[in-house]
């Protein structure tokens, strides 16, 4: 809506909230239990995670680079700003946006917009999350999302991936499990959208829907395996551990760093216990992969990679690799160390990482950076130790790796 | 691999919200390198080479003070910050005190070091038919060391007992400090008196009381059972 | 022209201990906080890793992580007759500098003072009668009492962890800790170190001797452990690499390991690192603070409005800013006026070093924590009888040795050349096997009238501004202690089994360039009359109501104990004082 002369911002805002509200059904700007129900569910759906530039103080203006393996793409502008924003949007548009992908006149998001996975989310939790919304500041901000390199920034092509990759459809719940286990699944397949990072993607993109929550390398990192396979998934946690892990950051035996830990402090900190664990349940359900007998470590490398570790890494991590509970991870028996993709550990041990903090946890330990003092064979050789002691069994990490690993990460800023 | 503090957090920061975090921050040590002298002129690290070798003398317990690297520790430490006495409180009026208000003197290390080497080279050759330090017999050369240590062997333009506390402390400062500083070549000084180096956890061996450690003896970048 | 900043409700100056309880306590409180800190933001894995934490050159010998003499330091004399001169290289005392203080890279030996200690003139005069202490001797009573901070003792020691066996629990004495300790309310929340072989062999010498020796209460600690404000630290790994370092296993009670993690969660604090407070400002009536001026790293002047300063930046340097800003009055030794600057004190130190047989003791000194030791108890305070010894005061002895880091551990016996073949020997014959407990005796330094401060006539920091002035000097009463205790201590060592036992007595005057701990205190002390104390017993300035002033400033004497103990107690009972009582009725809390 553009209005010459002197409508201010305010006024223009109240305008659009009148106009949403004769537009829709459904959304009462004076309903606060729906407005807080729709705040709760941006959290559990981490839309801030895209939609807000960190540090800018302007929530949900968009502006936050997203890396796809095409390339960039700018979360967009979704507080009610009629020009920049979302608040010329009619309801439905919204609901449309987040299950069916589509933005307005019809035009195709790119599905770095989870919608395959938002598609799940019912009607109503659509219309909690568009009420509050509509009652974020709004904020100026135009956002040319599209920055992919050609040919992916021609959207028509979404049509045929679309065709492939997605399939629309509100939650159904399946019959036979309980009301907890469906709620989990509700929330890890809908809002949560925690295959979007977990589930390993082809080369076009799109989930490969038979390695479900697999583990995925993006942005640097490699976001593990979450199935409940015992050495490489969550089966050597407990629901509760599970839960406490999404709360705090941290366990009995891990620490969340990287991506997961702003994942933490921006969403799961911040949810219900009962929520958390629900979706606990649902994720100690979900199958792994079958078991592949790892290639044995090199007797040589392993015999360096143990003095490494004996100097370097004990003083935390313990002679016996159990770490220290909520505080430094144990690496004996941890799934994350036994990932087949040792990008994380990786760039944990090059250039350091903080994990979370968290109400819950607030203390925040820290690795140091080990990029100056080991060279690329010792970084390799003491992950190939960490990744194949005590009863580890995963793949070496080479000297190549560590090099490639290195170079990458020059380019990166976090 | 160059690593800096993040220059937000170098200096006059606002912090809030949060612990602050860079990747890859530190500020490790920088290696020193062999290579010719930083500070010293041929002739100082000539006398300065000898002078060690006879304050640290090669023996069954170690190579001398030369050959384990304390005129290469004290060469770097000159040519930087420390020779300069940056963190020092070098303001005037410069007066002297009693004992107990400590080293009043206007000149820094670098610079004592070079009147001090000036002075015990005159010395040198006024005693010794024009001989230099250097160039004198070991027992001369003890001689002349005990010399300075005791006052008795007076150098014109600098202090002796004054410069050979330095020296002494800086010699032996070198020989035990972490190899990555110049000295204690091959961790020697350490090995000499059987401390293990910079190993961080000891828990197993708090409670085993009157028993030898037997780790490897490390340092912060030498690490010999590292090796494949 | 200064900046004017918006307005907090407080500003704290500096963000080591007290700093950070103070701003913890208070933003809990609900209050916007600033503190402002001299020094740059310290941290585990980016400050102190550990790859290269262990570092004897550059952290011990070099002070890389304390106060550069060149950015402020103090002048010093022995006597008011002399010339004060710069203390140009730090030597007798170490300046801690940065977010974290002294309390990053102290040793972490967390003490209580004696139920006596606090009311020391009126128990001494009790005991011993009025005349029993030197005329020119200031030590006073404290104005609190053992049950009002024995609470806060209990809140600081949770905090960080501390490790150790209780001696004393609501008065029935415990197998295994100090029985002469004040009576505790609670044990000790995680239980004491490890002991490495020096120590308990010299526990056992002290037994046979009749003495009850006990663990030394330690913030490197013995089991990973979380505190009531969530925050976790690890477990301590002995790595001997303690005092004058950064922790680089979060085992070592600091600000960074205790508080700053969940301090910094609060959206109401935040810290300004790298910029130093050059005064506190104001008003007309001189009676009420207005802020802080502050000075960051481009010279460019701020003002910090608040309604509330506390000044937490450490002894000497809330001594500095008190005089520099006027407050209160400074103290003149000759007429005894003024508050300002008077009952400056240190530690008394002393100890031996034991030489044993090489072939037959192997103390592996290295293995070691900033605060293990094994201690007895019975010549501290006034827990023996001084009358026919003609001193008072005393301190803890104990086998302290928390390193064996080569630099400066070389244990060489009397008669051995400093340099040379002979020298080698001696050290490769003596270091694996020498007790150097040159600190084993850590004795109290009771307060002088001419052992104060004021402001140099002379000598300038970087802005112009004048140097603290420090007079010091050792009295007879402390030497005399110094060598009654260090009798006592060598007969200890050589019980242990030492073939030779070298005694290092504390002699005069008072050397600004031989270390002596960190522990000064006085300067602004506390009491129950404005007449004679600056700050009343909840450390409210008697001429400033909206200004507290935390640390050992408060101290009127030093105690046998090493003081950060007390310095924390002190902090959580003024902090408890503002938040009941301040907050609703701010103002004097005492009425003299």
């Amino acid at each position: 809506m553009r209005n010459a002369g002197a409508i201010t911002g305010a006024t223009l805002t109240a305008a659009t909230l009148l106009a949403t509200v004769v537009c829709a059904a459904g959304i009462d700007p004076q309903n606060s239990p729906q407005i807080g129900r729709g705040r709760y569910l941006t959290v559990v759906g981490d839309c801030a995670g895209c939609h807000t530039l960190p540090g800018s103080g302007k929530d949900f203006a968009g502006g936050r680079a997203i890396e796809t393996p095409f390339g960039t793409l700018l979360g967009a502008n979704i507080t009610p700003d009629p020009d920049t924003g979302i608040g010329a949007w009619t309801d439905d548009e919204f609901v449309n946006a987040l299950t069916k992908g589509t933005g307005r006149n019809g035009t195709h998001l790119y599905p770095a917009m989870p919608y395959t996975y938002l598609t799940k989310v019912s009607r109503d939790d659509a219309l909690a999350i568009r009420a509050y919304l509509n009652t974020v500041p709004a904020v100026h901000n135009a956002v040319r999302a599209n920055q992919l390199p050609f040919p992916f920034n021609i959207r028509a092509s979404l049509t045929g991936w679309d065709a492939l990759f997605f399939k629309p459809g509100t939650f159904h719940p399946v019959a036979g499990k309980s009301a907890e286990w469906n709620r989990g699944a509700y929330l890890a397949e809908g809002l949560a959208h925690c295959g979007m990072c977990h589930t390993p993607k082809n080369t076009l993109g799109g989930d490969k829907a038979d390695e479900k929550l697999q583990g995925y390398a993006l942005e640097g990192w490699f976001a593990p395996n979450i199935t409940n396979d015992k050495r490489v998934g969550v089966g050597g946690w407990s629901v509760d551990e599970i839960a406490a892990y999404l709360k705090t950051g941290h366990n009995r035996t891990s620490a969340a760093s990287g991506p997961m830990s702003e994942m933490v402090t921006l969403s799961t900190s911040q949810m219900t216990e009962a929520d958390l664990h629900a979706i606990a349940i649902y994720i100690k359900d979900q199958p792994g992969p079958a078991p592949k007998a790892p290639p044995t470590a090199d007797a040589a490398v392993m015999r360096m990679g143990k003095s490494i570790y004996a100097d370097e890494c004990s003083a935390c991590h313990g002679s016996d690799g159990k770490g220290t509970t909520a505080m430094f991870p144990a690496i004996n028996g941890a799934a994350v160390v036994q990932q087949a993709d040792a990008s994380s550990l990786m760039r944990v041990v090059l250039r350091g990482a903080r994990s979370a903090g968290t109400a819950g946890a607030p203390t925040a330990p820290a690795m140091p950076a080990f990029g100056w003092l080991l060279s690329d064979d010792q970084v390799a050789a003491v992950l190939t130790y960490a990744r194949n002691a005590w009863g580890n069994a995963a793949p070496p990490v080479s000297a190549g790796d560590v090099t490639k690993a290195r170079k990458d990460l020059v380019e990166r800023s976090d | 691999m160059a690593l800096c503090i993040a220059p937000a957090l170098a200096r006059a920061a606002t912090i809030k919200g949060g612990l602050p975090w860079f990747p890859g921050a530190g500020d490790p040590p920088t290696p020193v390198r062999p290579g010719p002298w930083l500070f010293f002129t041929a002739d100082e690290a000539a006398a300065v080479e000898a002078l060690v070798d006879r304050l640290i003398p090669a023996d069954e317990l170690t190579p001398g003070g030369k050959d384990v690297g304390c005129a290469v520790f004290i060469d770097r430490q000159l040519a930087g910050p420390q020779g300069r006495y940056e963190a020092r409180y070098m303001s005037g009026p410069f007066q002297t005190g009693t004992k107990q208000q400590g080293d009043q003197s206007p000149l820094t290390a670098s610079q004592h070091y070079r009147q001090a080497l000036a002075a015990l080279d005159r010395a040198c050759r006024d005693k010794y038919g024009d001989k230099a330090f250097a160039q004198l017999a070991d027992a001369q050369k003890d001689q002349v060391i005990t010399g300075l240590e005791k006052g008795s062997f007076k150098l014109d333009g600098a202090e002796s007992s004054e410069f050979f506390k330095l020296l002494l402390k800086d010699t032996q400062n070198g020989f035990f400090a972490d190899p990555i500083y110049g000295a204690n070549k091959d961790m020697a000084a350490w090995k000499m008196i059987g401390f293990p180096g910079t190993h961080y956890d000891y828990r197993d061996w708090v409670e085993r009381h009157n028993q030898r450690v037997t780790l490897p003896t490390v340092s912060m970048t030498s690490h010999p059972d590292w090796s494949q | 022209m200064a900046q004017k900043l918006p307005a907090k409700d407080v500003v704290i100056v500096g963000l080591g201990w007290t700093g950070s309880i103070l701003s913890y306590e208070l933003a809990d409180a609900g209050l916007d906080v600033i503190a402002i800190e001299r020094g740059p933001w310290r941290d585990t894995a980016t400050s102190f890793p550990i790859s290269y934490a262990q570092d004897e050159l550059r952290y011990r010998i070099q002070h890389d992580m304390f106060l550069r003499p060149a950015q402020m330091t103090v002048t010093f004399r022995n006597k008011p007759s002399e010339t004060a001169l710069p203390v140009r290289h730090l030597g007798a005392f170490m300046l801690g500098n940065g977010v974290g203080g002294g309390g990053l890279h102290w040793n972490a030996e967390t003490w209580r003072f004696l139920p006596s200690d606090f009311v020391l003139r009126s128990h001494l005069t009790e005991r011993y009668g009025a005349n029993f202490l030197p005329a020119d001797m200031t030590v006073q009573d404290w104005g609190i009492t053992w049950d009002e901070i024995e609470p806060h003792y209990d809140t600081f020691e949770y905090l960080c962890g501390t490790s150790g066996t209780a001696g004393n629990l609501k008065g029935k004495i415990q197998d295994g800790g100090n029985p002469f300790e004040g009576a505790r309310s609670r044990p000790y929340p995680t239980p004491a170190q490890k002991q490495p072989f020096s120590h308990t062999l010299y526990a056992k010498a002290a037994r046979e001797l009749g003495y009850k020796p006990f663990p030394q209460p330690s913030g490197n600690l013995s089991q990973p452990y979380t505190n009531p404000l969530g925050v976790t630290l690890g477990q301590c790994t002995y790595c001997g690499y303690c005092e004058w370092f950064g922790c680089a296993n979060y085992s070592k009670a600091s600000p960074q390991t205790t508080i700053l993690p969940a301090l910094l969660r609060k959206p109401n604090f935040e810290a300004r690192t790298e910029c130093e407070v050059t005064r506190i400002n104001l008003d007309r009536s001189g009676k009420r603070a207005t802020g802080v001026t502050f000075v960051d790293t481009s010279g460019n002047e701020f003002e910090q409005p608040a309604d509330l300063v506390i000044l937490c930046a450490f002894q000497l340097f809330n001594v500095q800013l008190l005089l520099m800003s006027g407050i209160g009055q400074p103290y003149d030794p000759n007429t005894g006026q003024g508050q300002i600057g008077r009952n400056f004190t240190h530690q008394t130190m002393s100890g031996v070093i034991g030489f044993f047989d090489k072939d037959k003791f192997n103390f592996n000194p290295f293995v070691a924590s900033g605060a293990i030791g094994m201690c007895i108890d019975e010549f501290n305070g006034d827990n023996f009888d001084h009358g026919p010894l003609g001193f008072v005061g005393g301190g803890y002895l104990g086998q302290v040795q928390t390193n064996g880091r080569p630099i400066e551990t070389t244990p060489l016996p009397p008669g051995t050349p400093a340099w040379g073949a002979k020298w080698k020997q001696a050290l490769r014959d003596n270091y694996l096997s020498a007790v150097t407990a040159t600190s084993g005796v850590h004795g109290s330094m009771y307060s002088y009238r001419d052992n104060y401060f004021d402001l140099d006539p002379t000598y300038k920091d970087r802005f112009g501004r004048p140097l603290l002035r420090m007079t010091m000097d050792f009295h007879d009463n402390e030497l005399k202690m110094s060598a009654y205790l260090t009798d006592k201590f060598a007969e200890i060592v050589q019980k242990m089994g030492a073939k030779q036992v070298v005694k290092h007595v504390r002699k005069g005057p008072y050397d600004v360039t031989q270390y002596q701990t960190s522990h000064l205190c006085g300067g602004a002390i506390m009491g129950g009359d404005p007449k004679s104390s600056a700050i009343n017993k909840y450390l409210q300035s008697w001429d400033v109501p909206n200004l507290f002033v935390q640390g050992a400033t408060a101290f009127p004497q030093n105690a046998g104990y090493n003081p950060t103990g007390t310095v924390g107690a002190l902090a959580y009972w003024s902090a408890a004082a503002i938040r009941s009582q301040y907050l609703k009725n701010p103002g004097p809390l005492v009425h003299a």
